[in-house]
Order: C-alpha cells, then structure tokens, then sequence
C-alpha cells in the first residue's frame, strides 16, 4: 500500500455575495460544479464519487443535506460522502476526495464544499437556536489580543492585512466584498467589534460554493498533455486537538505546527519561506495571518507581522498571501476552506488571472476551525517535483 | 473492485443502548474508545488516525463534534477527521486512509443520543428544504411509503414485518447492548393501532442512545497485535436519488451495487447484520443483496432491538466482525443506511483470513 499521485485538474467557484437569493441550496453547488467540471472538460458521468463538506447544518436548518444534494451533484449510483470538520471542513473535503484517489479505489472525484449563510442565522446557529452566542469574532478575538501582547505588534498590522485583502479582492472576478477606497484610517476608523478586530477586519457571511476535481495521475497527465495543466498534490494533512485543558496555547496550537511540520515534510519542503511561492491561508479576522505565519513556522516566532509590516505578503512581494482577497473578501464558511485548497492549485496552475504570483511552483493552503484546533492542509505544485 | 484483504478490524467495544442516557456524548465515546483500544491491545497514543461519525441535529448543537474530542485523547495532536454521518462512514474514511500506507492502526467510532429531541420534528429536516421538509414527514412517513409499495407489490405482508419484529427482538435476548428484547405474540402486535400506516410501534426502531468504537489495523500491525483479526475484504457505499418519487421503492439499487463493489460475489455469506430500521426493510435489503434463505440476519437484534442513530451502521460492523472472532463463522456482512427509504447504503463484507 502507497500513495498514487493526485492531480487537481478541475477548479470551479460561485460567486460569493450576502445573498445568492438567485438560486436554491442545488442550483449554487451545481453552479460551482458544473465549472469545475468545464474546467477539467469532464461530464458528470465521468466522476466516479463525490465528497460534500459544509460547516453546520443548522446554518441553512437542512439536515444530512448530501441526501437532498445528491440530485444536484449527479450522485447517483455513485458514493457520496460528507465531511464536516469545523472551519477546516472545506480543506478536509478535499483531503478526504484526495485519499479516494491516492489509496487507488478511484480515478475521478469530485470535491464540493459551500455554505449558504442567507438562508439562516449563523450566530443563532452557532448558539445552537439558545441565543447568547459570542460567535467565532468573541471567541478568536482573546487570542489575537494575546499574540498582539506577546509579539509587541503595532496596532496597524491588522488593519494592514485587512487593506491588502480587500484591495487584492478586486482582482479576484468571484469575490465578495470589493470595498472601494478602503485604507488603514477606514479600517481603524471602523465600529470596533471585538477588540482587536474592527468591523473592516472581520469576514463577511457569504453564500458561495467551490468544487475541485481530482485525479490519478494518468488524468494529470492526460490534462498536461491537452494544453490543461494540472496541480500536483505534494502533501496533505489534518490535525485536531482538544478545546482545551491547562497546558494548550490557543493562540499558537500545537496542531498548527503538527499540521505544517508534517505537510511540509510530506512536499519535501525544509524552508518554508523559501520553498512556497505562496500560500491561501485561513484569516477570518485580520490578525490571524501573521499568527499562522508563525503558527505553521512559516516565520520565527515574533516575526509574522514584519512580513506584514514590509509588504512581504502582497503579491509582488516576497511571500504572498490570501491573492485571491482570502476569507476576509468572502466566507461562505463551509466553503471557505476549499476556496483556500483551489486558490493555491490555480496558482500553481498559473490560471489565478489578475491574482496569479509571477511564476508560481508551489502553493500552500490552510484551513482551521472551531477554537482554532482543527487543521487542514496541502501543498500543490506545479509538476510532481516542483522543488528539484 | 479488487477485494481488499490488507486492513483488518482488531477490537471494538459497543456502549450499553438505552432509552436516554444521562451521559454526554463524549463520555460514551470515553467508553467506548478505552474499551475499544483494551480489546485491540493497545493505547490511545499508539492510534495513527482517528475519525467520528455523529450528527449535530441529533445532538441538538452545532459543531456538536469538537466536544468528542475530548474522548479521543487527541495530545499530541492526532490526525483527525469527522463525518456528519453513521459510524459506518467513519469506518469508510479510516479505512481509505490507512491504506495510504503512513498510518498502521486507525480508530473509527459513532455516537448519537436520540433522546434530546422528537425524531418526528428533527428528521423531517433532512430532506429536501423547498419540496419536501415543508411537508413535515419523517423518516417514519416516508418508511411507511415505501412498506405500502412493498405490500401492494406482493413482497412482504404485514404479518411477515411482525414476525420479523418478534424475532429479532427474541433474538436480541441473547445480546447483552440490546435495548428491546423479550418474546411479543404476532397476533397481539397485528391487534395494535398503526403508528404509520401501515406500520405499527413494533415496525418502527426505539429511540436509543449509545456509541460504539472500532480499531482497525494494516495488515502488518493487525498480525503483530491481534490472533483473530478480522478481515475487511470489501467496504463500498453508494447513493441514490433523493426523490424517493423517483426511486423504485420496492429495490434498492444502491444496496445491490454496493454490495456487488464490496465483493459479494465472492463467495458466502454467513450472516448478515442489517441497518434496517423499519421491519419492511428486512426482506427488501435480503432480496437486494441476494442472499439465500440460510444466511442467519440480525442474530443481535438489529436496529429494531437497539437504534443508536449515527452509530447504528458501526454497530452492525462490530456485531459481524463478532460473529467471525467470537461464533466461528467466516464469512459475513454488515449493511448500514442512510436517508429516507434507504437512499444511500454502505456494504462491508468480513472475513475470517486474509
């Protein structure tokens, strides 16, 4: 038993908005889909299974929604299956839809994730319907003062993240939130939501949905050879931990160095900054791209938000990060961690259009979820051995 | 498919089922994980790879999962994954994953407590939000459509589905996890009222709580620490149309063809351990598999003696897998289910070698 290389030769996405009331739960998957299948000039016969993930179903009140779903995905008389890991559920769906090709038992997956934040109440969900819930913003935002203590960051840096998210935004055609003329005073001088974070720094809700198809290697090599690169997937890995007990520290996870040490190893990769030309990582709230550039040892501890600070993560710069605007341009929560996974493979596609990095080889992606516990990771590259 | 012989299952251990636990769900997966890795012989930390199945509309909270992980032990961080579906699916990624060939030993469990909520009120919201969940009919309604068109196709009587209630409640006697058991009088059952026309209480599944836990190992490993191992030759699922207006209600086609992808042409079956909840469901899924008249079903009881939703499909595994270590057979079947009428279904052939 080993692992089959696995190629990411379809990507597709909605696009995101406050409210996609233009479709039902079916007609926004099967939008994402039927591209992704376009994408890799595949039709729905040719998929061998689906894997679905979404984030809690008491977001849209569908329960087990892969039933429903099943008609809109072409799914039947094919295995459909459903992740739900947290906020890291997107990345996982397309680590589960790889391990379906890798272990060999299909050629042909496709990997659908979404969230529909319209046709609910997020944070009444997130309550569990009793009300009084803090929501992810109260729950991460101690954390983020934390690393802002611990690290001596000057209070600019979120609001800096914020500003090149949403300016990168308008070079992505499928974002949310494009806003116009937004700078550091507009963001600073936004409704504080929860301190640290500003209303500006915070992710939207977002319905949206993204879909990737995933191969053998023949079908990488097939989609090579007619003019359609593929992504190579160079590693993938999760990890969990609890939400706590004495001992853990939440603003710099263990999971979240396990989750990297061992994706990097996996991609060949021994200096990250280096070796990635760029990643698609999870930031909800401002402040968390720093904290995972540290957090996945990406830079020394206590020197994220220098990168920051140079402009080392806008595109152009040394090591980009969140082109495609990231979840703070567009969170369809479920969603959101397979935007991550397909942002980096179109990279290293070099089809990210106005958001491409000049001459992308290896891209990165992250997805995190619930107390920042809940990891999902993998590196693509542009052939299978990018790094020589 | 090629029939798969390397991964084996190597310990497990089922929750008591009852009407209502006053357990958290991470105190039944405590349970269930320790004994489950004592039977393997083994620790927590020597688990490569863990995944659950649960539901958060059965445990009435979202991201109800992430308190479970407290049972898993997972310090250092484990590689970790979850399905918002039967254990059985768990069971499914854990095996797709070991075969990867970096992780030696995976742990794949389910949990459900039934009991916080009417199931009558939770499942109607399981199908589809814009035609069907309106309507307001659960899993029962819907059984009870499809036990109308079995009947009016001739292959099943109401009294056939009370015999089936009788006995595998008279069978599940002898499981000490069953939850319903005891000796019922077919005439007396056909004298209730219906609940669901035309199904009866004895028809339907109770309301149980309970969880259960499965370790399985790569073949190296499963010989190095078990003397039994039990060998998973073959683990498909697949799905249906959602519509059951557009399904052959009286076939399931799903069953059948994962059950032909999991290998069960391959030779006999001994028993058959079945999600059906619903007594109607017996003959359908027998007749979809194809098994013949001496293959021994739900000798535990089956879902209708015990029927902890989300774990209920793991369950059947471990029962069949129990069959091969503990009764001597060699041969057997384990069936899990998902959605109205059956829409989507999990085969997994067990064997007694590799």
């Amino acid at each position: 038993m080993s692992t089959q290389p696995c190629a990411i030769v379809g990507i597709g996405q909605t696009q995101h908005k406050s409210r996609r009331w233009d479709v039902s739960l079916g007609g926004l998957v099967r939008e994402a889909a039927s591209r992704a299948l376009e994408d890799a000039n595949m039709d729905w016969k040719d998929i061998d299974a689906v894997v679905l993930g979404k984030a809690p179903d008491l977001f849209e009140g569908v329960m087990k929604p892969e039933l429903y779903l099943t008609d809109a995905l072409g799914a039947k008389g094919k295995p459909m299956f459903r992740v739900h890991t947290a906020g890291s559920v997107g990345g996982t769906t397309g680590i589960v839809a790889a391990s379906h090709i890798e272990s060999g038992r299909h050629k042909r997956v496709l990997a659908v994730a979404y969230q529909k934040q319209s046709e609910g109440n997020a944070q009444f969900a997130l309550g569990s319907g009793k009300g009084a819930s803090i929501g992810a913003g109260g729950a991460f935002a101690p954390y983020m003062r934390s690393y802002i203590h611990r690290s001596g960051a000057p209070a600019d840096i979120g609001p800096m993240v914020a500003v090149k998210d949403r300016r990168n935004a308008f070079k992505n055609p499928y974002a949310h939130l494009k806003i116009e003329g937004i700078s550091i005073e507009s963001v600073k001088a936004s409704p504080m939501m929860w301190d640290p974070v500003h209303f500006l720094e915070s992710c939207p809700s977002s319905d949206g949905a993204c879909a990737v198809v995933v191969t053998d290697q023949a079908g990488g090599e097939a989609a090579a050879k007619a003019g359609r690169p593929p992504a190579w997937i160079l590693g993938t890995a999760m990890r969990s931990e609890p939400s706590q007990f004495p001992g853990r520290d939440p603003v710099r996870p263990q999971a979240a160095a396990d989750c990297a040490a061992d994706v990097y190893k996996q991609a060949g990769i021994t200096r990250p900054l280096d070796d990635i030309d760029c990643a698609e990582l999870y930031v909800p709230f401002s402040w968390y791209e720093p904290m995972w550039l540290e957090g996945h040892n990406i830079a020394a501890l206590g020197e994220g938000w220098k990168m920051v600070e140079r402009g080392d993560t806008e595109i152009g710069g040394a090591f980009p990060v969140n082109m495609s605007g990231g979840v703070l341009s567009s969170n369809p929560i479920g969603a959101s961690g397979l935007l991550r996974f397909a942002e980096a493979a179109l990279q290293v596609r070099g089809m990210a259009g106005e958001h491409q990095v000049e001459g992308a080889k290896v891209a990165l992606a992250q997805a995190y979820g619930a107390a920042a516990q809940y990891f999902s990771m993998w590196v693509v590259g542009s052939s299978l051995n990018p790094l020589g | 498919m090629e029939p798969f012989d390397d991964i084996a299952i190597i310990g497990w251990s089922v929750s008591p089922m009852v009407r209502k636990t006053d357990k958290t769900e991470a105190q039944l997966l405590l349970e269930v994980i320790s004994g489950a890795v004592d039977d393997a012989g083994i620790t927590r930390h020597e688990v490569d790879f863990t995944c659950a199945g649960s539901c958060d509309y059965v445990a009435g909270q979202a991201f109800s999962f992430v308190q479970n992980i407290d049972a898993v032990g997972a310090w250092p961080p484990k590689s970790d994954s979850h399905v918002e579906m039967d254990g059985a699916w768990a069971l499914y990624e854990a095996f797709l994953r070991l075969q990867l060939g970096d992780a030696d030993i995976a742990l794949a469990m389910g949990s459900g407590r039934s009991s916080t909520a009417d199931p009558s009120i939770i499942y109607p919201m399981e199908m589809d939000p814009y035609y069907l969940a309106p309507l307001g009919a659960d899993a029962a309604s819907f059984a009870a459509l499809q036990a109308r068109a079995l009947i009016d196709g001739g292959q099943v009587t109401e009294r056939q589905m009370a015999e089936i209630a009788a006995r595998t409640r008279r069978d599940a006697k002898n499981n000490p996890h069953a939850q319903v058991t005891g000796d019922f009088d077919v005439d007396q059952l056909l004298a209730e009222e219906y609940l669901r026309a035309p199904l009866r209480r004895h028809d339907l599944p109770p309301i149980t709580d309970g969880a259960v836990a499965v370790v399985i190992a790569t073949r190296a490993k499963a010989l190095e620490l078990c003397e039994r191992p039990v060998w998973i030759s073959g683990l498909s699922h697949c799905s249906e149309l959602h519509y059951p207006g557009m399904r052959d209600l009286r076939t399931s086609a799903s069953t059948t063809s994962a059950a032909k992808a999991a290998g069960i042409e391959n030779g006999p079956v001994e028993v058959a351990e079945l999600q059906s909840a619903f007594t109607h469901e017996e003959p359908l899924l027998v007749e979809a598999l194809g098994l013949s008249p001496d293959v021994s079903v739900n000798p535990s009881g089956g879902p209708l003696a015990a029927n902890p939703i989300m774990a209920t499909g793991l369950v059947r595994v471990t029962e069949a897998a129990r069959q091969i270590r503990d009764e001597g057979k060699h041969r057997t079947l384990a069936h899990s289910s998902s959605g109205p009428c059956l829409q989507q279904n999990l085969v997994c052939i067990l064997e007694e070698s590799a």
